[in-house]
């Protein structure tokens, strides 16, 4: 026992080191002026941006519930596929992201742009160009993109432990393909669900690169506000950090609803 | 007698040999005369200024650089590697660091973070870090070179004394645009604003550079720091927000390029770039006047004290006119050098968008200087508004009290049906 605790040591005072202190640095800046003092100006300035916030979250929403939309049947066909080609489907999902985050976003820049292949495949049969980047779908598809995979990857995990002979029985008994899966499928991947929309939603919360590229600056979101504080033009630590908390504190207690909700529904189980 | 003196005077002559063995293995560490290392990389010594690089040889130095990324001659084996020139000269390493913007640069400085012995900051830059003590003063005893800058560059609007920066390239603000897709010439900055473009105009994604933009349009400083004329220039760009397809930086360089959009402001170097990958673009410096942009060579006072001659002899050695011109031939920016302009080809040189009259540069042109911290943040709040819309001030703090009440509340609620339950 003593010394399965004497291995976590060198975690513990890696996450003291690299995420309590910053965590404080944070809170720290986000709570004091540039001469030191403590004040919750930073906060009330925060207010300026609560449209961009909003939209964050919104987009961050609807990419999660799509990547959702998407994920669910992938990963159950996967999970119910044999063994290689389990292995094999896996393999597939995960070779592009091999590949770095930043060049496969400029790929989709490339794809969408007016004169991109995209509208020329449209051009050669005499339609478009359509405004297919800088405008939020194009922002929304890169989320999506970018972090299916990490909604595919926990709910098959979680669906190739349920037993063939339970979605048999549900069937032997009666139950049509709607009721299968609102019955049995989605209660029993529920735990897969949950980490998958945590998965989804963090990143594309505070993303800003995506939004730079694919929305071409006319849909800017919070993570591109904090970026500039830091970086940009409008060199304000004390703003940004007290942006990344505010974000920080909202996507906890969104994170902590959620969940609150999810082993709910385990109770009514 | 005989023997002890004998035994002397072969001791004083193996002292002697030895003394010359001595000197001779300093000469073999001692490094190639400069013509000769000068040769070896394809260079004219005669170009060369007699400056004694040699004086840090053998000592083991290193200086560390920062610079803005593709911004300096290296990196590419057709064209002289300036860094390895310099370390070949001196045997001081180069320790060569790149970053993206100004105020990266500044908040790295600022965190100390990092330590450089040399930054290239730009104007207004320079003139922020001079108020706030960041920059060490020059002793322009060991760069001699300065001698070779332009007058025009030298006391500018940003260090008036010309104590702590030397020009290291410049340019101005042109508008670049595709000639397939626009019709006729453009020579002004209502190009950006004509609805005839709708949706293929790129604008600036930094409101100092964006607010320069409208300040030119409508004839006011670009270092104004009066509210009202901030308000006009902000009404201006929300104007233009309507028909512009995105605000952007560095991807100017490939929506240009491939021709998804038609027009775009940017740099007069990156625009020489550009219209030489693609033939159909073309640049042009607005008649109302643009921005005029200097990139300076200071050094930190956080620098290494054992580092600034050193460093010092770097910043001799980047206005040598050979590199001058070799930087500016990679980067494709402008050189306050004037020896390093006359090695430039007969066409850049009579280039008036890269190389504009003195009287066309004070009558035609303005240094963004470091503006008061009211104007400056009010500049910002107003690109603020214009980027994202206005919100109310109670927003945050009553969003975060329903969302701390929603959760206390979801939380008492499932503790009272779990009592239930059990």
């Amino acid at each position: 026992m003593k010394a399965s605790r004497a291995l976590a040591i060198p975690y513990v005072v890696w996450v003291l080191i690299f995420t309590v202190v910053p965590l404080g640095l944070v809170v720290w800046f986000a709570m004091t002026d540039t001469d030191g003092k403590l004040t919750l100006d930073n906060i009330f300035a925060m207010s300026e941006y609560m449209s961009v916030l909003f939209r964050s979250i919104l987009f961050a929403i609807v990419a999660t519930i799509i990547c959702l939309i998407l994920a669910f049947p992938a990963a159950y066909i996967i999970s119910r596929a044999n063994k290689i080609n389990q292995s094999t489907l896996i393999v597939l999902l995960m070779v592009p992201m091999w590949i770095n985050f930043l060049l496969r976003t400029y790929a989709w820049m490339t794809l969408l742009e007016p004169n991109g292949l995209i509208n020329k495949l449209f051009g050669i049969f005499g339609l478009g160009p359509y405004p297919l980047i800088n405008n939020s779908g194009a922002v929304i598809l890169g989320m999506v993109y970018n972090y299916l995979p990490f909604m595919i990857l926990p709910l098959y995990s979680v669906m190739v432990k349920i037993d063939q002979s339970v979605v048999e029985a549900a069937q032997d008994l009666g139950s049509n393909k709607v009721r299968l899966v609102t019955k049995i499928l989605l209660p029993l991947s529920m735990p897969g669900i949950s980490t998958g929309i945590i998965a989804v939603f963090v990143p594309s919360v505070s993303t800003f690169i995506i939004s730079r590229m694919l929305g071409g600056g006319t849909n800017d979101l919070i993570g591109d506000i904090i970026e500039m504080q830091f970086s940009g033009n409008s060199y304000n630590p004390h703003l940004g950090s007290a942006m990344a908390l505010v974000l920080m504190i909202i996507v906890m207690f969104m994170m902590s609803l959620f969940n609150q909700f999810g082993s709910e529904e385990e109770v009514i189980l | 007698m005989k023997k002890l003196l004998s035994l002397l005077i072969a001791a004083a002559m193996l002292m002697g040999l030895s003394g010359c063995g001595d000197s001779a293995s300093a000469e073999d560490e001692k490094r190639e005369p400069t013509e000769e290392i000068l040769e070896s990389f394809g260079m004219d010594p005669e170009l060369f200024s007699d400056y004694d690089y040699g004086r840090f040889y053998g000592k083991e130095l290193t200086i560390n650089v920062a610079n803005w990324g593709e911004y300096l001659s290296m990196n590419d084996d057709e064209i002289l590697d300036v860094n390895e020139v310099f370390e070949a000269l001196t045997g001081i390493t180069v320790n060569y660091k790149t970053y993206a913007s100004n105020e990266t640069l500044y908040s790295k400085l600022l965190s100390g973070g990092a330590t450089y012995d040399i930054v290239i900051p730009s104007d207004y830059m320079i003139s922020k870090m001079i108020n706030e003590g960041m920059l060490r003063k020059l002793d322009f005893g060991n760069i001699p070179n300065i001698a070779n800058i332009m007058p025009s560059f030298i006391n500018p609007q940003y260090d008036p004394t010309n104590e702590y920066s030397v020009p290291y390239l410049w340019g101005m603000v042109c508008i670049i645009y595709n000639t397939k897709m626009v019709d006729g010439e453009i020579d002004s900055w209502s190009a950006l604003w004509d609805e005839n473009y709708a949706g293929d105009i790129l604008m600036f994604n930094n409101p100092r550079d964006a607010f320069g933009i409208a300040q030119a349009y409508l004839g006011y400083s670009l270092n104004t720091e009066d509210f009202g004329e901030l308000e006009n220039c902000a009404d201006l760009l929300r104007e233009q927000k309507e028909i512009v397809q995105g605000y952007v930086m560095d991807e100017i360089f490939d929506k240009m390029e491939g021709g998804s959009a038609a027009i775009a402001p940017y740099y007069v170097g990156d625009a020489v770039t550009m219209c030489a990958d693609n033939p159909d673009l073309e640049f042009v410096i607005p008649k109302e006047g643009t921005n005029w942009f200097v990139d300076a060579i200071c050094v930190p006072t956080t620098a290494d004290s054992e580092h600034i001659e050193a460093a010092e002899a770097y910043i001799n050695f980047l206005c040598e006119p050979e590199i001058a011109f070799a930087n500016c031939d990679y980067v494709g920016y402008s050189t306050p050098v004037t020896q390093a302009y006359e090695l430039l080809d007969d066409e850049a040189k009579a280039d008036e968008r890269r190389y504009p009259s003195d009287e066309f540069l004070s009558e035609h042109t303005e240094v963004f200087i470091n503006i008061s911290e009211p104007a400056n943040a009010y500049m910002q709040e107003l690109w603020t508004g214009l980027k994202v819309g206005e919100s109310n001030v109670w927003f945050v703090p009553l969003f975060l009290a329903a969302l701390i009440a929603a959760t206390i509340f979801v939380n008492v609620y499932r503790a009272r049906k779990k009592k239930r339950d059990f």
